[in-house]
């Protein structure tokens, strides 16, 4: 067992009536990069809070590198680089002054972060606007700026919520492009998504979570071996027939699952399925072949989508 | 297929929609804008009222103020000022939060509603604004006994339309602001700040240093405050001056709405 | 050269380390690199407001009053007017710093979130915010001298002592309305505090003696720190001491500790939501 970098023990976190975080078991390992999945409102926002020691916890134990953030918070904090949901860039100062006055909120000297900036504002694709205020960059600019930003300490562990949530499919891949570098320097990367896409590519290990309940864990192969098929054959009917059609391919396939618009059937071998059903005279008027994904392991588990 | 939209009805009532947006949107601040309507006239005329007027009571009486006591001197500049603050509320921060702030211009202009009904539905719900703040502040005056009913309940439509005026201007000027860091905080000291202090609120025009008075004769608040005391006390104007004021007034909430369509709509096509 | 654990470990066991990383400076030091970078405009034309009223009173208005009795001796109303001038600009003036400033970095550009997520702590933030407020005070007092005194308007060299009287009285207001916001949460309640500060300013004595009221609304008013505040800097302003001086200095004093207390017991409610 690597060394334990974060470590949670029926870690609760209550707002009045309300469970946010409901008595959850984790653990970090030095150098990986680990993944919180949920839909919108599981709690993953308020575990990184608590972990971030930015909020308390009910009840339980957390500990984080060897400490309780209740009692060493500003010690704990030194570690961590935080990248929160919504981008809280200082719009008052340029790129280059925001990296530098994050640095100062360390302590850190004024040399230091002058030769950090030039380091960092390669790594973020930002020489040409490190002058232009925060105001004048495009969403992904921003972000990669906050990423940087939480980088000027060179922290241990990097927490991440929803990175590329609102992003543009070329922006996030740039994004992620970065963080991958960053996991080859050894930082420990803790990140919360809803895409199930993103917790593929980025985590090594993953939890999925729901109403502050951990549902699974594992790395994603893991976890889609263990909560679905090899493949996954997705057919429609149109809206009015699938209704129909549904009791006779659930006689064809273990498991099956009806959403809104689609069917979605597991198997090992989603070709041959496809075509004994067109066998039956069943002609769907789309259908596809494609690879399990954490999707379909999230549905399995909670019986509902990610992403509604 | 029938959505239940009246298009040729949205497009007729379109200004009416917003204003009525405007309104339900004011009533969020129901609460103070009454104390503010209420309070602002009622701090001003007993400290400014009565307590300078007891200083300038006792050193010139009321040879300075053209033979009127100093509290009915001041009683229709402040309701001037109070109505063009209310004013420049209503247009300026609907404005920046329609474009900029929420865009919510934006949505509504992607309904049949165009341009030019947004800008005239703004203009309504600051008159709206005005005409609350304008009755409320008129019937404290009534109470203190400033004034009389018969002989001033016409400074209420004249101060309503100077107001106007300079809703009109401050919608069109806040939108030709693209970048508006500041933009409040410098049009408050710059413009508004002397505006108020420097058109003959406190004390005539032309007991200030000659150098001072042009900036009395370009705001609005001057001309409003010259005819609020022709209309509420009989203060003489001679017949050119009460035509310059009033034509001062309507030039301003023509250029006003001039601009203002122009902008909203140069915005509205990006 | 020492890495940010090493400076965080440094205090780990100090009392109050989860309140104060003991860099306040950080925060000072942005605010002037945010100074240079965009916030100058309303920053140099903050000291504007004051001196806009000295003219229009001083001028417009003294053709019409003359000279008035300060309590200090009768002065032209021009030189009347100032000091009030002066201790309200520096009120007014920590007070949008101490509320409106905090309520829209806490609430709308999430600044002090990320202030927050470094070692800093609560006390760090506030008394940074607070330090650079009363700079500002000062530098605003210290140019309004430098424009009255050209005028005539200053009787003499010991007024120079309302500079520091003005940076007092800003400290207190200053306190206080960062303890006062981290009781609110919404605007509405904000803009309460506008419609609270009109009359205690318009009612406190900067523009006229509050001797022209009757005695029970003379008697409220002495309660108004806004009060305290402009006689504290009229009587430094005339070179004027009594036992009145003290009392003014006594109340700020106990503002100030009473303030203080209530922001630093509040401060994880206010920086921390």
């Amino acid at each position: 067992m690597p060394e334990s970098l974060i470590s949670a023990r029926g870690l609760t976190k209550k707002y009045g009536d309300f469970t946010a975080v409901d008595a959850i078991d984790f653990d970090v390992a030095k150098g990986e990069s680990f993944g919180l999945l949920g839909p919108n409102g599981a709690g993953k926002s308020t575990t990184m809070r608590i972990i971030a020691a930015t909020s308390q916890r009910s009840s339980g134990t957390i500990s984080i590198l060897g400490r309780d953030p209740e009692e060493h918070g500003p010690q704990i904090r030194a570690h961590l680089g935080v990248v929160p949901q919504q981008d809280n860039l200082d719009g008052e100062l340029t790129v280059s002054e925001n990296l530098f006055i994050y640095g100062r909120y360390f302590g850190l000297s004024k040399k230091f972060i002058r030769n950090k900036i030039e380091e960092l504002l390669d790594f973020a694709q930002l020489q040409d606007k490190r002058d232009a205020k925060v105001e004048a960059l495009s969403g992904g600019m921003k972000r990669r700026l906050t990423i940087a930003r939480a980088l000027v300490s060179e922290p241990d562990i990097l927490m991440l919520d929803e990175p590329t949530t609102g992003l543009d499919p070329q922006a996030r891949h740039i994004l992620w492009d970065r963080l991958f570098r960053l996991k080859e320097t050894g930082v420990t990367l803790v990140i919360t998504t809803h895409f199930m896409d993103e917790a593929e590519q980025l985590c090594d290990r993953l939890v999925v979570m729901d109403k502050g309940k951990i549902m699974a864990e594992g790395s994603p192969l893991e976890l889609i071996k263990q909560y679905s098929t090899k493949e996954v054959l997705e057919v429609r009917f149109g809206s009015d027939r699938n209704k129909e059609v549904a009791p006779i391919l659930r006689e064809m396939c273990s498991r099956i699952e009806e959403l809104p618009d689609r069917i979605l059937m597991y198997v090992e071998d989603g070709e041959a399925l496809l075509e004994a059903i067109t066998a039956k005279k069943l002609h769907p008027t789309t259908s596809l072949v494609r690879r399990s994904s954490l999707e379909d392991v999230f549905l399995r588990l909670t019986g509902r989508s990610l992403i509604e | 297929m029938n959505s239940g939209i009246d298009v040729a009805k949205v497009r007729a009532r379109g200004a009416a929609y917003v204003a009525e947006a405007r309104i339900a949107q004011m009533m969020k601040w129901k609460g103070i804008i009454a104390i503010v309507a209420i309070g602002n006239p009622l701090f001003y005329l007993v400290a400014i009222g009565i307590g300078i007027g007891v200083l300038v009571n006792e050193n010139s009486g009321t040879s300075g103020t053209g033979g009127v006591e100093y509290i009915t001197f001041i009683a229709p500049a402040l309701l001037a000022s109070a109505a063009l603050t209310g004013a420049l509320d209503e247009a300026m921060f609907p404005v920046m939060e329609g474009f900029k702030w929420r865009k919510l211009f934006y949505a509504i202009n992607s309904t049949p509603i165009n341009p030019g009904q947004i800008v005239l539905g703004v203009f309504i719900g600051a008159i709206a604004r005005v005409v609350f703040t304008v009755v409320c502040y008129w019937a404290l005056l009534i109470a203190f006994g400033v004034v009389t009913v018969s002989q001033s309940w016409d400074v209420i439509p004249v101060t309503i339309f100077a107001a106007g005026a300079f809703a009109a201007v401050i919608m069109g000027v806040t939108a030709s602001v693209k970048n508006e860091d500041y933009f409040m905080t410098v049009l408050n000291r710059m413009i508004i700040m002397p505006m108020f202090l420097f058109s003959g609120t406190f004390f005539p025009l032309s007991t200030m240093p000659i150098f001072l008075q042009p900036i009395g004769w370009i705001s609005p608040l001057w001309h409003a405050t010259e005819l609020g005391r022709y209309f509420s006390y009989g203060y003489s104007i001679s017949g050119i001056m009460l035509l310059v004021h009033f034509s001062y007034l309507i030039v301003m909430m023509i250029i006003g709405f001039k601009l203002a369509n122009k902008k909203f709509a140069e915005r509205l096509a990006k | 050269m020492k890495s940010a654990v090493e400076i965080a470990e440094a205090r780990a066991n100090r009392w109050g380390h989860q309140l104060y990383a003991g860099r306040a400076r950080a925060i000072l030091e942005r605010a002037f690199i945010a100074l240079r970078s965009s916030t100058w405009v309303p920053i140099v034309t903050g000291f504007i407001e004051p001196v806009l009223y000295l003219l229009a009173f001083g001028y417009g208005m003294g053709e019409l009053i003359g000279d008035v009795d300060s309590g200090r001796g009768t002065v032209d109303y021009a030189v009347f007017i100032a000091p009030g001038l002066l201790a309200t600009s520096a009120m007014n003036g920590a007070i949008y710093d101490s509320t409106w400033n905090v309520f829209f970095k806490l609430n709308e550009s999430k600044l002090y979130k990320g202030m927050l997520a470094t070692p800093l702590g609560p006390l760090d933030v506030a008394l940074g915010e607070i330090t650079w407020a009363l700079l500002r005070g000062l530098s605003y007092a210290i140019a309004f001298l430098a424009i009255t005194a050209p005028l005539g308007l200053v009787p003499g060299v010991s007024a120079i002592l309302a500079i520091p009287a003005a940076v007092f009285i800003a400290f207190g207001f200053a306190s206080f309305g960062m303890a006062i916001t981290s009781y609110f949460k919404t605007y509405q309640q904000m803009g309460m505090i506008n419609i609270v500060l009109l009359p205690m300013f318009l009612f406190s004595g900067s523009l006229y003696p509050i001797s022209v009221y009757p005695d029970w609304l003379e008697f409220l008013i002495q309660l108004f720190p806004s009060w305290h505040g402009i006689e504290l800097v009229r009587d430094l302003w005339f070179g004027y001491w009594d036992s009145g001086t003290l009392l003014h200095l006594g109340y700020f004093c106990v503002m100030i500790v009473t303030g203080l207390y209530f922001t630093t017991r509040r401060l994880r409610n206010l920086f921390m939501r």
